[in-house]
């Protein structure tokens, strides 16, 4: 899917950008699967992908595992039913549409046996205790649902795109490896034992000849008594009943896996820009590699930006400067203690050469020279009490300390924004040093939560709209 | 128990805790039971294995050990205690008998760690002193935590007698006495702050002690409330005055109303221009960093305002609530000593 990407972006030259419409109009996008740690905005990446995906003449549905419930609700989802639905309100005008569902892994698993298996014997699999814990709680029952859904979606064949979640796994990456550990589990030797030892055979009976009759009684009893008596011969007659379709969950989890390699899968890993969130990414980025998935690329979550051309530290020199009183530091006095701000302060001041210094010099009525200001600077705190920020003695403005002060806070705002932005470009930097192969598309921060429309229609326009990302 | 929503930091602050609480040459020990080796990668160091390991030193000549708990490894030694299981032990092992056990039943698991993380807190010496002074967990996540520790209740209830009934007694005594705490770790967003309301309404309803709510990475306030009025106003004259959509530097722009927000907007201008930072006549640098500058504030005065909605959504749960500064540097080892030397500061050992 490298294809879809255009490169070039300040700072750096060589990462390329991830062309999201690109991909979305792509009639041979056919599923988009995002991945990533917790907490970086998978599902709501996924549910902005798929309104913009159907306001762009898609017909698309969005499959989210664990949504929260504000969320959930911004695309009409008030109730866990397993069955996609349509999103009212998107994508009419383009002549694309947007489902959207929240996976129910029990009644997907339900679904599975009813599938497969006559009514007399599904109705004695669905009521047996060992089941219903199997089906709720086994470590990666939700993973291998989420994949199976996504199979059940593909088949019915009624979307030309699908946007799948994945779900909030202890590691990213369970969802891969869920639907082979539980078919290997539901076929593997131990199962065979319990189910019988006459069926166990080969290998893994011989070892089970060795351990000793003696050695399994003892550990069924222990676990008997850990679990609570009867759940061991709860597994037994579960086992017995679904000898049938055994054989079917290695092979459906096969076919999953087969899809999720198929050129019409496009990846991305979502990340916000922090360390451990972008570690596991890189994580992700080469396991998909190892296991032959195409990977289209990388999505950056909450990135800060800025329109303020100021550097961090002359905005902060200059907040200082006026809450000491609003004289200009020119080179001397504080300048020097504040390092890195100094020499950027007589550099930049005249960088525009239409508003440069002289104009400054020529606004500020308090008269002063490079050399003076320490002095100057003395003259005015002491008259001013405590140091408490005035505006400076010409100035005739009554709400002068007032916007004195605003002007100090925004400065100082701006210096922490500067900072954030250095630190979440140090960590994109050093993940684009180690995968300068993945496009990246950076999305910007929101101040808050994302829980309707017009918002997953923000984020959306955000994920499209990359610097020299137009050229797609 | 330090729980809290995924990307909260609760590994970060179980190791603050655990350093916190190791102050003055007392040991306490940090166990990890969900397998992510979050502890090690803490305290750069290599993977923690199954064991107890010094892993970092307090102030005041404190010890803090780790454990990185392995469920499989623990049923091992469970059943090893109970059932002098010898050599049978390790060939289960290899057939896929303990990681059966330990996967069919999610619950087991969770006995296999809480039984573990007991048997450490109640671990006394020859002498009969305690080995650990504090025990602190990176506990699963605020979702799953009532059904983590409450899982010993089941238990016992299921084997009616004999030595796993009696131990999950034990652990379940221990999980509920006033020797334990959950604290829970949150962000001032919205969705950690819910799931942290669930999980108190959830724990206290299973009778277990909620300590306190931990809310990580917070950022200094670097705009007054009046400040931040003055901007809103600002906000609305501006839009009202159409300057947002005015391109500056123009001849309209120069000829903008001077309204409130006009007046606000051209103080700033000069205050800016005053300190160096350009021109403050209509289109000159001073001016045109106004705008931009005034929208970061606005963008923070909305985020400030939501934070503050969580805040009285916290306090509403009437705990102790503690305040963690997000680390400049997205967390190393000496940030770890500052989190653990704030908490202290704020009163975390009382």
């Amino acid at each position: 899917m490298t294809a879809h990407a255009t490169s070039g972006r300040g700072g750096l030259a060589d990462v390329p950008v991830l062309d999201v419409d690109g991909l979305l109009d792509d009639p041979e996008t056919r599923i988009m699967v995002c991945c990533g740690a917790g907490g970086v905005g998978k599902t709501t990446t996924a549910a902005a992908l798929g309104v913009r995906a159907a306001e762009r003449g898609r017909r698309a549905v969005v499959l989210t595992i664990d949504p929260a419930r504000r969320l959930a609700q911004s695309m009409g989802l008030t109730e866990l039913d397993n069955t996609p639905r349509v999103v009212p309100g998107v994508g009419g005008e383009a002549g694309g549409e947007l489902h959207a569902m929240m996976l129910d892994m029990k009644r997907t698993f339900d679904e599975i046996v009813e599938a497969h298996a006559d009514e007399e014997r599904a109705r004695a699999i669905l009521e047996n205790p060992f089941y219903a814990s199997l089906s709720a709680g086994f470590a990666g029952t939700q993973e291998y649902m989420a994949m199976e859904k996504l199979g059940q979606l593909r088949a019915r064949d009624e979307w030309d795109l699908i946007i799948v979640d994945t779900p909030p796994s202890r590691s990213a990456l369970d969802f891969l490896d869920a639907p082979k550990r539980l078919g290997s589990f539901l076929d593997g030797p131990f199962i065979r034992v319990l189910s019988g030892p006459a069926k166990a055979g080969g290998r893994a009976g011989m070892k089970f000849v060795h351990l000793g009759m003696a050695g399994l009684s003892m550990f069924t009893g222990a676990l008997n008594k850990l679990l609570g008596a009867g759940l061991l011969r709860d597994v037994q007659t579960f086992v017995a009943a679904m000898d049938t379709m055994f054989g079917g969950f290695r092979t459906r989890a096969d076919a999953t896996y087969r899809l999720l390699q198929a050129p019409g899968t496009a990846f991305l890993v979502v990340a916000a820009p922090e360390r451990d969130a972008l570690r596991e990414a890189a994580y992700f980025v080469e396991r998909l590699a190892a296991d032959q998935m195409p990977l289209a690329g990388l999505v950056l979550n909450r990135m800060h930006g800025s329109e303020v051309g100021l550097s961090a530290e002359r905005a902060l020199a200059a907040a200082e400067n006026l809450e000491d009183g609003g004289i200009v530091d020119h080179v001397t006095g504080k300048g020097d203690l504040r390092g890195a701000g100094r020499s950027d302060v007589p550099r930049s001041d005249g960088a525009p050469p239409e508003d440069g210094s002289p104009e400054a010099h020529l606004t500020d009525p308090s008269p002063h020279a490079p050399d003076d200001s320490p002095t100057a600077h003395h003259h005015i705190s002491s008259a001013d009490h405590a140091g408490v920020p005035v505006s400076d003695p010409g100035d005739d403005n009554s709400d002068g300390a007032a916007t004195t002060l605003l002007a100090a806070g925004l400065l100082r705002l701006h210096a922490e924004r500067m900072r954030v932005l250095a630190r979440e470009l140090r960590t994109r930097d050093r993940f684009a040093a180690l995968h300068p192969e993945v496009p990246v598309a950076e999305v910007a921060a929101l101040p808050g939560d994302v829980h309707d429309l017009p918002g997953l229609r923000a984020i959306g326009a955000r994920l499209a709209d990359q610097p020299a990302g137009q050229a797609g | 128990m330090v729980t809290g929503k995924g990307g909260t930091g609760k590994t970060t602050v179980a190791a603050a805790l655990a350093l916190a609480l190791a102050d003055e040459g007392r040991r306490t020990l940090l166990v990890e039971v969900e397998g992510r080796q979050g502890i090690a990668q803490l305290f750069e160091t290599q993977a923690l294995p199954y064991e107890e390991r010094k892993i970092a030193v307090a102030y005041g000549g404190g010890e803090v050990y780790a454990l990185a708990i392995d469920a499989e490894r623990a049923l091992l030694d469970y059943l090893q205690m109970f059932y002098k299981l010898g050599s049978a032990g390790r060939a289960l092992n290899k057939i896929g008998a303990i990681d059966f056990a330990t996967t069919v039943a999610p619950g087991l698991r969770d006995v296999l760690l809480t039984g573990k993380a007991c048997e450490a807190v109640r671990r006394r010496d020859r002498k009969g002193r305690r080995v650990y002074d504090a025990v602190v967990m990176d506990a699963p996540p605020t979702g799953r935590i009532t059904r983590f520790l409450g899982v010993n209740d089941e238990v016992a209830g299921l084997a009616k007698i004999g030595p796993v009934h009696n131990q999950a007694q034990a652990v379940m005594r221990v999980l509920k006495s006033a020797e334990t705490a959950v604290h829970l770790v949150t962000l001032l967003e919205e969705m950690p702050v819910q799931e942290t309301v669930d999980g108190v309404a959830e724990l206290r309803s299973a009778g277990l002690p909620v300590g306190s709510v931990v809310v990580n990475m917070t950022r200094p306030q670097l705009l007054d409330t009046a400040a931040l009025d003055t901007a809103a106003l600002d906000t609305a004259a501006g839009a009202a005055a159409g300057t947002g959509e005015v391109p500056v530097g123009t001849a309209e722009a120069a000829e903008a109303p001077l309204g409130a927000g006009g007046g606000a907007r051209a103080g700033l201008a000069h205050a800016l221009s005053r300190v160096g930072l350009g021109g403050d006549r209509p289109g000159g640098r001073a001016d045109r960093l106004v705008e931009p500058l005034l929208r970061q504030g606005r963008e923070y005065a909305e985020r400030l305002a939501l934070e503050r909605a969580q805040r009285a959504e916290i306090d509403e749960l009437g705990l102790p609530v503690y305040e963690l500064g997000l680390l400049a540097d997205g967390g190393d080892l000496a940030g770890l000593y500052a989190l653990s030397a704030d908490l202290r500061d704020q009163g975390v050992l009382k």
